[in-house]
């Protein structure tokens, strides 16, 4: 058991009448996922490091929904929206961050439509503002000349056209970032989006993770970089599967950025 | 030159008359089949939608991405545009019976045939490589399934067309006898006309005569064509990419009908016995049918060029999935076609697309990205699984099981809302 992080709570922070800047979206996956959970924390270090006021829901935190409405299932996605908003709109969030690209997708795009507009980062968008005022420092670290592949989540790049903030926070690593040949708006999908994450694959002659996992292993890199806990389960699982991980270690660029710190 | 207007004005008339009338009554056919779709609401953003109008479809910013095909294309495009401005031409002369009537306007009518000329042997030598792409080369996006048939057919067809368009196009001019001796803008038909100056000048006239008619029937004939065939596309790439997605790709939409539902379950004062109004019809959620979808989304599968790259971006069809975002299209597109005949004895769900290529997408929206028009598949796909999930309960069982857990205790898994902050102290 590490130590703990004191982290409040908003409900905590409103009995003390002290409201943080911004709300940390921690998500299915980074509240229970033993790996995501890594990820978790490395945020929320990052975030306490660089001065940032931050809580979380806690247990008032639900499912954004957005297995739910890709399945099909609209009803189930609009219940949890709803009951979302009206915990967010109650403590007047304004704005937030969280490490999945899923739970930004659907806050940002989709809730607006319901009732919940806020202003919604993804964590490695919220970390290139920290790094561009001064208060996070980056610096490489064990990662300095490092060979670093990064995976574009398809609900960061392609669905919102996010693919430069993760770049530069890796680069401000110091580390030599080598893109695989489908990177960016080309980038292949891990398999794990539109709920696949939850179900079987359908038949074929190989799983999507493994096709991905094997371009990555590929670059000849010693790390996998994403910015989604389903990219991070599905990537280790696939070098995995190719016999790679003690080669290379899939790992989020919040965990990288927050190892180099020593955080 | 005989009085006007002659018998052979009156049956160029006729057969223009006919042409033009015929492809009229069929667009008139398709508009009539895309407002079988849902009437979508009044889209904002019109500066942006003109802007892609301009880059998209008329700059073909998204093809030549894939850059040898891509530059091929906007040769074709630009090229087939450009030189059927001698259609005008044609037109008037077949009409009033003049000949080669833009010639009046001085030296600039050498340089504009000309024009035409050396454009019309590139898009020849273009459609060439595209054919030798479908039929030599063998590249593996014109070879799923879907491609067997028909549709390779088509796409030959359209690619012999316009080989024999440019062919008597160049041909006509090469035995243009006052055309050859006025020697300006013959660039390249003036090397085609040695091969062919021994003939006598009626011959000439003769053979001028046959391409030039051939020319102008094939151009009416190829007009339509289009109604049968993906070369719609050069029509509706226009309206498809105006009406494209202008939000993030991400963002799915919202359905109204259930917004209505969800809010009357979470409004404590609602009366759970109300009974609906009379006479209402309660609304289907999802699409088993062409009539559910929008008409967006048919205008989409209307303005599929099949070119596959969407299916070639796919990461199912990539790794041997059954989906394939090209049939998503296709079929929606002919079951609309087939529904006058078919009527309600089939339905786009199971009959044409099955359950199994609905469920193997991953909705990262590389077929939205990768199509040159703006289609978007995945949101016939997202519209498909509403319906089997909301009207059918009919999900893979594993995901019933992760709806379930998100419906207890507000997570995929089953794990308690309760320890939601627990990383906090572990």
């Amino acid at each position: 058991m590490e130590q703990s992080l004191n982290v409040p709570t908003m409900a905590e922070c409103q009995a003390s009448g002290k409201m943080p800047e911004v709300l940390f979206w921690v998500g299915c996956a980074g509240s229970f996922d033993d790996r995501a959970k890594k990820i978790t924390k490395a945020f929320a270090k990052l975030l306490q490091s660089s001065g940032v006021s931050f809580a979380v829901l806690g247990a008032e935190e639900g499912c954004t929904g957005d297995p739910a409405k890709r399945s099909g299932n609209e009803f189930l996605f609009q219940m949890q929206a709803m009951m979302n908003i009206e915990v967010l709109n109650g403590y007047g969030v304004g704005q937030i961050v969280t490490t999945c690209p899923h739970c930004f997708n659907t806050l940002k795009n989709e809730y607006p439509g319901l009732g919940g507009n806020y202003q919604v980062m993804h964590h490695t968008q919220f970390l290139k503002q920290l790094l561009d005022s001064g208060r996070l420092k980056v610096s490489g670290g064990s990662f300095r000349g490092k060979k670093i592949t990064y995976h574009d989540p398809c609900y960061l790049g392609r669905a919102n056209g996010e693919y430069e903030a993760p770049r530069a926070l890796l680069s401000a690593l110091e580390s030599e970032l080598i893109e695989m040949k489908r990177c960016k708006s080309r980038g292949l999908c891990c398999g794990a989006g539109g709920a696949q994450m939850f179900k079987e694959p359908e038949k074929g002659h190989k799983d999507i993770n493994i096709e991905r996992s094997e371009e990555a292993i590929e670059t000849g890199s010693s790390y996998v970089a994403t910015g989604c806990p389903f990219c991070n389960t599905m990537m280790t699982d696939g070098v995995t599967a190719k016999g790679a991980e003690s080669k290379v270690a899939v790992m989020d660029v919040a965990e990288l950025i927050a190892k180099a710190a020593d955080l | 030159m005989g009085a006007w207007p002659n018998l052979s004005n009156i049956i160029f008339a006729l057969i223009l008359t006919a042409g033009v009338g015929y492809f009229t009554y069929n667009m008139r056919r398709l508009i009539a089949a895309i407002k079988k779709g849902r009437p979508i609401a009044a889209v904002g953003d019109k500066k942006e939608r003109w802007r892609n109008v301009l880059y998209i479809a008329l700059g073909q910013s998204k093809l030549v991405k894939r850059p040898v095909s891509g530059l091929m294309h906007v040769l074709v495009y630009i090229g087939f545009i450009i030189i059927n401005i001698e259609v005008l031409e044609i037109v008037i002369d077949g009409l009033l019976g003049t000949h080669r009537v833009f010639q009046s306007i001085g030296p600039l009518y050498g340089v504009l045939i000309g024009t035409f000329e050396v454009l019309a042997v590139l898009v020849f030598l273009a459609v060439v490589v595209f054919w030798l792409r479908r039929n030599v080369l063998l590249i593996k996006r014109f070879l799923s399934p879907e491609m067997k048939g028909w549709p390779k057919t088509d796409a030959n067809l359209i690619l012999y067309f316009e080989m024999v368009l440019m062919g008597l196009f160049l041909m006509m001019n090469a035995t243009d006898l006052s055309f050859q001796q006025m020697n300006q803008g013959n660039w390249i038909s003036g090397m085609i006309y040695p091969l062919v100056q021994n003939w006598s000048p009626e011959q000439l006239h003769m053979i001028e005569r046959i391409c030039w008619w051939a020319h102008i029937i094939g151009i009416l004939g190829f007009l339509n064509y289009l109604y049968f065939s993906k070369h719609l596309h050069i029509l509706l790439a226009f309206p498809n990419v105006y009406y494209g997605r202008v939000t993030p790709a991400g963002q799915f939409e919202n359905l109204d009908s259930v917004t209505e539902q969800v809010k009357l379950m979470m409004d404590p004062t609602a009366d759970p016995y109300a009974a609906p109004p009379e006479g209402s019809v309660p609304e289907k959620f999802g699409a088993s049918d062409v009539t559910d979808l929008t008409q967006v989304q048919l205008l989409n599968a209307m303005t599929c060029t099949e070119c596959g790259r969407c299916t070639s971006e796919c990461p199912a069809n990539q790794t041997g999935k059954l989906l394939s975002p090209r049939k998503i299209m296709m079929d929606t597109r002919d079951r609309l076609m087939a529904l006058p005949e078919e009527g309600s004895d089939k339905q786009l769900l199971d009959d044409y697309i099955t359950r199994e290529e609905l469920w193997a997408c991953t909705t990262c929206n590389a077929c939205v990205e990768a199509c040159p028009v703006s289609s978007d598949p995945v949101s016939i796909i997202m519209s498909m699984r509403q319906y089997l999930v909301m009207e059918q309960s009919a999900a893979p069982s594993e995901l019933n099981v992760t709806m379930n857990n998100i419906e207890n205790n507000a997570a995929p898994w089953p794990f308690n809302q309760q320890d939601r902050a627990n990383w906090i102290n572990e």
